[in-house]
C-alpha cells in the first residue's frame, strides 16, 4: 500500500505534464459560437436599409423555404472577400438575406455596387442589437434557417470558395 | 475610439467635404469675411450635419453614456465587468473598445434602464452565446469540478496535515 502511494506524486505529475503538453500542441479554437444553433430564430424586426429592398423579420422565415441570413457590414474587409462566394450561392438559387450591422444606407449602396448584390432583403441593424440577439460575435457570419424557422447552421467568418458547395448542400438538406 | 473611427471611414465623401469646407471658413473669416455667399456656406454646413448625423447618433447611444440613475448605472457597470468581449476575449465589454463591446454596453444599459435585473440580462446573453460570455460561470455539469476542486483540495490537505502531525507526535 505504502509503496504504491510513493508513486502517486509522479503519476500526478505525468498526468499534468500530458495535459499541459496536449494543450500546447493542439491549436486552440477561440471561436465564440452562437448558442442558438438548433433553436428557433429569435424574434426580431429590422426596418429596410435601402428603399429598393424589404427589411428582415422573423416572420419572413419558416414558410417552408430555407434561407441564408448573412450578418455583414460595408466596413468589414472579410465581407468583401466573401462577396463572390455569396454571388455564387445566389446563382445556385440560394435565397440570401442580410443583417447590416452598424452601417449606413450610402455605404451599403456603394459596397453592393462594388462587390455585387446577393441579397433579397437587407435589415438595418444600426446598433447591432439583432447581431447580439443572434449570438453572432463578429462580421461576417452566416446563419442557415430551415423551412420551419429554426437555425440549423452557423458559419463564422467569411465563406471561402471551397466551402460554397457544402453550404449549398446544407441549404438543400434543410428543405 | 474604434467605434467612431470605423464610422469616419464609412463615409469618405463626408470627411473630404468637411476638410474642404471647414478650412476656408476658419482661415478667411477673421480677415475679409467669407468670400462665397453666406447662403452657400449655410447650405454646405446643413448638408454636412445631415451627412454626419448617423455618426453623431452613434455617439449618443448608451455605449459610452452613463445612465441618469446612479444605482442603475452601478448595476450596469458591475454586469459589464463580468461579460466577456466576444471579439477581444481577454477583456470585459466594460474595458474593450471593440465595436461589438460598445453595442453590448448599450444593450446592457438600455435593458437595465428599462427595469430588467442584471441577472436576467446575463441569462439572456448566456442563452445567445453560452457560458463563455460570462467571467462568472454558473454551476453546470462542466463547471462543477472547478467549484468543487478547492473544497476537495482543502479537505485533502487537512487530512494529510493531520496524519503527518500524528506521526511526528508518535515518533
Amino acid at each position: 500500500m505504502k509503496r504504491a502511494l510513493l508513486w502517486l506524486p509522479l503519476l500526478l505529475f505525468a498526468g499534468l505534464f500530458a495535459l499541459v503538453g496536449f494543450g500546447l500542441l493542439r491549436p486552440a479554437d477561440r471561436t465564440v459560437r452562437s448558442a442558438l444553433t438548433d433553436k428557433p430564430l429569435p424574434d426580431f424586426t429590422l426596418p429596410a436599409l435601402l428603399p429598393t429592398k424589404p427589411g428582415v423579420a422573423t416572420s419572413g422565415y419558416g414558410g417552408g423555404q430555407p434561407r441564408l441570413l448573412n450578418v455583414f457590414a460595408s466596413w468589414c474587409v472579410p465581407c468583401k472577400a466573401e462577396a463572390p462566394q455569396l454571388m455564387k450561392l445566389k446563382a445556385m438559387g440560394v435565397p440570401i438575406d442580410a443583417v447590416a450591422t452598424n452601417d449606413t444606407p450610402e455605404a451599403v449602396r456603394d459596397f453592393l455596387k462594388a462587390f455585387g448584390d446577393p441579397y433579397q432583403r437587407i435589415g438595418d441593424d444600426r446598433q447591432s442589437k439583432v447581431q447580439i440577439a443572434l449570438g453572432s460575435s463578429g462580421v461576417p457570419e452566416t446563419f442557415l434557417i430551415d423551412g420551419r424557422g429554426r437555425i440549423v447552421m452557423q458559419h463564422v467568418g467569411d465563406i471561402r470558395a471551397d466551402e460554397v458547395d457544402a453550404i449549398a448542400k446544407a441549404w438543400r438538406d434543410a428543405r | 475610439m474604434m467605434f467612431l473611427r470605423r464610422h469616419a471611414g464609412l463615409v469618405p465623401a463626408s470627411t473630404d467635404q468637411q476638410a474642404i469646407a471647414l478650412e476656408p471658413l476658419d482661415r478667411r473669416s477673421p480677415h475679409g469675411g467669407p468670400r462665397h455667399k453666406a447662403g452657400v456656406t449655410w447650405g454646405i454646413l446643413i448638408a454636412l450635419m445631415l451627412i454626419a448625423s448617423p455618426a453623431f447618433g452613434q455617439q449618443t447611444s448608451l455605449a459610452d453614456v452613463q445612465l441618469r440613475d446612479p444605482a442603475k448605472e452601478a448595476q450596469a457597470r458591475a454586469l459589464m465587468a463580468t461579460i466577456r468581449c466576444v471579439e477581444c476575449q481577454g477583456q470585459s465589454v466594460g474595458d474593450s473598445d471593440a465595436a461589438i463591446a460598445g453595442s453590448m454596453r448599450a444593450l446592457i444599459r438600455e435593458r437595465i434602464q428599462a427595469g430588467e435585473t442584471p441577472g436576467h440580462v446575463r441569462a439572456w446573453l448566456i442563452e445567445r452565446y453560452g457560458d463563455y460570455i460570462t467571467y462568472d460561470p454558473p454551476m453546470s455539469a462542466v463547471t462543477w469540478p472547478l467549484w468543487l476542486a478547492p473544497v476537495v483540495l482543502l479537505i485533502a490537505g487537512a487530512a494529510i496535515a493531520r496524519s503527518s502531525f500524528r506521526k511526528r507526535r508518535q515518533g
